[in-house]
């Protein structure tokens, strides 16, 4: 057996290259600057809000792209995890004594710490095989313990939730967390350590392996890797994330229902994690940006954002399976040959219209939306900060000549930015 | 005696409709080794379609074109979109048929509206067909129960003894060979998705007048449409019609007879707890079985995908 190949650690050149551990501080100090300043940039309550909301999204969909992105397994009852760690978080926060000796920043750790519990039962039998049967297990399992929330009303708190407050917890450093932007920076701190250390985790070599299983199961058998094992492993620490992001949504609302723990919500995570693209890191951060700025603020604007979400969502999976983040990585190379600015031109081209084409057509939505469903005698509608008939004839020329141009344009412009695209994408040539 | 025969029968009739539901879903999954979430969401569609055919042209006709325009819908979304998101990989069509039941649903809504429709039962089938000591057996859910078996029988007859059957047959099993011998296998695909999901539109048709027509209707059946044919076995016919008469009987059993989690564990020889109201399992012990009979399905899922992961009638590993 002496001539056996074996790898010798000293020599660099047979030097196993891992991940390296190395963190790259750039990216994590924009970060940092940037949750602490915008609370000055969006003072008001209602912005505060919707960031809190925002960096709780973001901790669940990287937990989340931990097992799809990463790992390969697609959960449809993930929220369960959350939601459990955020009951659990309740429940310490009705315990009076014990919360009064607990800072409230170390609170989510127990949330953790349930969803964890949590995963490594679950994970303990759903983690035997990837794809199909861990999605239907998974979902299985969402829904028992989802139903379970209205039979065990001692820990679920049945229809009407669990509610507690957070301001009995031990003052931390004089703070009692009275005021939204109290919590804020509890949140954010909060993004900031789970992000690195989910991003760290990565990097590990069992979130390497992971990537392995994910890709090539049998081989990474061959290798001497129990591929169950890996997939156990990152299924309990994203159990533990979820958790924490239970926890952080117990803090920040004070209350948990059914809602939390059912498939509802677990689709929503996977729509926002699969928007923002589940091929980066940083995917799921900008799936939850954009999707909580959808949610918030065009449901403020029109009933139908669910439809438009859901729209969305299908044209994401079919025309952009690699989400936002795709989109975005794809200029990388265009950058790099720095040849960026061959396709503004065509860029602004295209998408100009398209945008416009497409704000027709949801106009179009719209007015049919209206006519169908407003109560009868109301013709008055408004959109686009103009006010009409949405029975006159008049509205619905403009609407459908206005996106029917629009879109033609699109249509003919488009083989221009096609080339453009392929124009920049080749070192050298013409540019 | 007699509440059993009734309860026969009600189990019958859910366990038959799940069968034409998990049938064209078994099929579609042997074919193209996806599951199709949106599949619960052709059944609803059939629903509102025979609504709308029905208030011009009456409800035969809904149930002939219905489930027509279903068909074509499904094969619609085959051809355009899953064989799209196919070259992506399995999960990105899990999900994109997942993404289709949201759309569908907000579609539903925005058409139809958030109600429920005034859907109901044909005045030819509206009488009360017998009755067993007592209890009212409506004609329609014989109608029901014959539309089923009819249906049933017709797919085993084509499936194992027409021509077009056999060829089916052999795409499932070997694509590549059936397309060497000069059949059009993607032609193939996109006609049993078709059929699957007008099987889905047939049981919308007939179930919407009995267990209402509204925008949840795709939601409430959908995911125990998975379990029935992971019950089964993925992609046996046999399978998902024990699965499915399984799971309606178990369902309708547990609903009808009050059994309490108490009475079983005293029954094995646990006694109850003194102050069961201090005790943290207090609400373990007061368990009904009406309270849990819509989540067996899922408690049985768990077990079999836990001891048996290929299913009652499964052949193989997935």
């Amino acid at each position: 057996m002496t001539d056996q190949i074996t790898t010798d650690p000293t020599k660099p050149s047979q030097r196993m290259r891992a991940g390296s551990m190395t963190l790259t501080f750039g990216p994590w100090i924009v970060a940092a600057v940037l949750l602490a300043v915008l609370p000055f940039i969006f003072t008001n309550n209602s912005s505060i809000t919707i960031m809190n909301q925002m960096w709780i999204t973001v901790i669940f969909a990287l937990a989340y792209n931990m097992l799809l992105g990463q790992g390969g397994m697609l959960s449809f009852g993930h929220a369960v995890y959350a939601g459990v760690g955020g009951f659990a978080c309740m429940h310490i926060m009705n315990a009076s004594d014990f919360f009064a000796a607990l800072p409230l920043p170390v609170l989510p750790v127990f949330g953790g710490l349930f969803g964890m519990g949590l995963a490594i039962i679950v994970g303990s039998f759903s983690t035997r095989s990837a794809g199909t049967v861990f999605a239907m297990i998974s979902l299985g399992v969402g829904e028992l313990i989802a139903a379970c929330s209205v039979i065990i009303v001692a820990f679920f708190g049945g229809e009407e939730g669990v509610s507690g407050d957070r301001t009995y917890a031990m003052p931390f450093f004089g703070t009692e967390f009275l005021q939204q932007i109290e919590v804020y920076y509890l949140i954010s701190g909060w993004v900031l350590i789970s992000a690195a250390l989910m991003y760290l985790w990565s990097r590990t070599p069992v979130g390497r392996m992971s990537n392995a299983v994910r890709d090539n199961p049998e081989r990474a058998e061959f290798l001497g890797y129990s591929a169950r094992w890996v997939r156990f492993y990152s299924f309990v620490a994203s159990g533990f994330f979820a958790g924490v992001a239970g926890g952080l949504f117990a803090i920040n609302y004070e209350i948990l229902t059914e809602e939390n723990l059912n498939t509802t919500s677990s689709g929503i995570i996977l729509l926002v994690t699969f928007l923002g693209g589940v091929g980066f890191f940083f995917g799921p951060i900008i799936g939850a940006i954009a999707f909580t700025l959808l949610q918030t603020v065009l449901s403020l604007q029109t009933e139908l954002w669910a439809f438009y979400a859901g729209t969305l969502f299908v044209a994401t999976v079919m025309f952009f399976p690699g989400g936002l983040a795709g989109l975005m990585m794809m200029h990388v190379p265009v950058f790099r040959l720095g040849k960026a600015r061959v396709l503004i031109r065509p860029y602004l081209k295209t998408l100009l219209p398209a945008l416009i084409g497409i704000l027709g057509l949801s106009a179009l939505v719209e007015m049919v939306f209206h006519v169908r469903h407003a109560a009868y005698g109301d013709d008055e509608m408004t959109l686009f900060w103009t006010t009409f008939n949405s029975h006159d004839i008049l509205p619905w020329v403009i609407a459908i000549g206005v996106t029917a141009v629009a879109l033609g344009i699109t249509r003919a412009t488009a083989p221009a930015l096609r080339e453009a695209w392929n124009d920049a994408n080749t070192a050298g040539g013409s540019a | 005696m007699d509440l059993i025969l009734v309860n026969i029968i009600d189990g019958l009739v859910t366990g038959l409709l799940l069968f034409m539901l998990s049938a064209g879903l078994t099929l579609i999954f042997s074919m193209m080794g996806v599951l199709n979430f949106a599949h619960a969401s052709f059944y609803m569609l059939g629903a509102y379609f025979a609504y709308q055919i029905s208030i011009a042209l009456g409800f035969w006709m809904g149930l002939l074109l219905a489930p027509l325009i279903v068909g074509v819908m499904g094969a619609g979304v085959e051809r355009y979109g899953l064989r799209r998101v196919h070259q992506y990989g399995h999960v990105p069509e899990l999900i994109f048929t997942f993404g289709l039941a949201l759309l569908i649903e907000e579609l539903v809504q925005f058409v139809w509206g958030k109600n429920q429709l005034p859907y109901s039962v044909p005045d030819v089938l509206n009488f009360t067909a017998f009755s067993i000591a007592g209890n009212s057996i409506p004609a329609y859910k014989i109608f029901m129960i014959f539309i089923s078996i009819a249906i049933f029988i017709g797919l085993l007859y084509i499936l194992t003894r027409t021509r077009v059957g056999m060829i089916i047959q052999a795409a499932l099993s070997y694509p590549r060979t059936v397309e060497a011998l000069g059949h059009n296998v993607p032609l193939i695909f996109m006609g049993v998705f078709g059929v699957g999901t007008a099987l889905a539109g047939v049981a919308g048709v007939i179930a919407g007048p009995v267990l209402g027509t509204f925008p949840g209707m795709a939601f409430v059946l959908g995911s125990i449409v998975f379990v029935t044919i992971v019950i089964g076995g993925l992609g046996s016919l046999w399978g998902a019609l024990v699965a499915s008469l399984l799971i309606g009987w178990i369902t309708t059993f547990a609903k009808s007879y009050n059994i309490e989690m108490a009475d079983i564990l005293n029954g094995i020889g646990i006694g109850t707890p003194e102050n069961l109201d201090e005790n943290l399992f207090r609400d373990f012990w007061t368990i009904t079985s009406p309270q849990i009979a819509d989540i067996l399905p899922y408690i049985l899922m768990v077990l079999i995908l836990i001891f048996r992961p290929s299913g009652l009638f499964g052949k193989r590993h997935s």
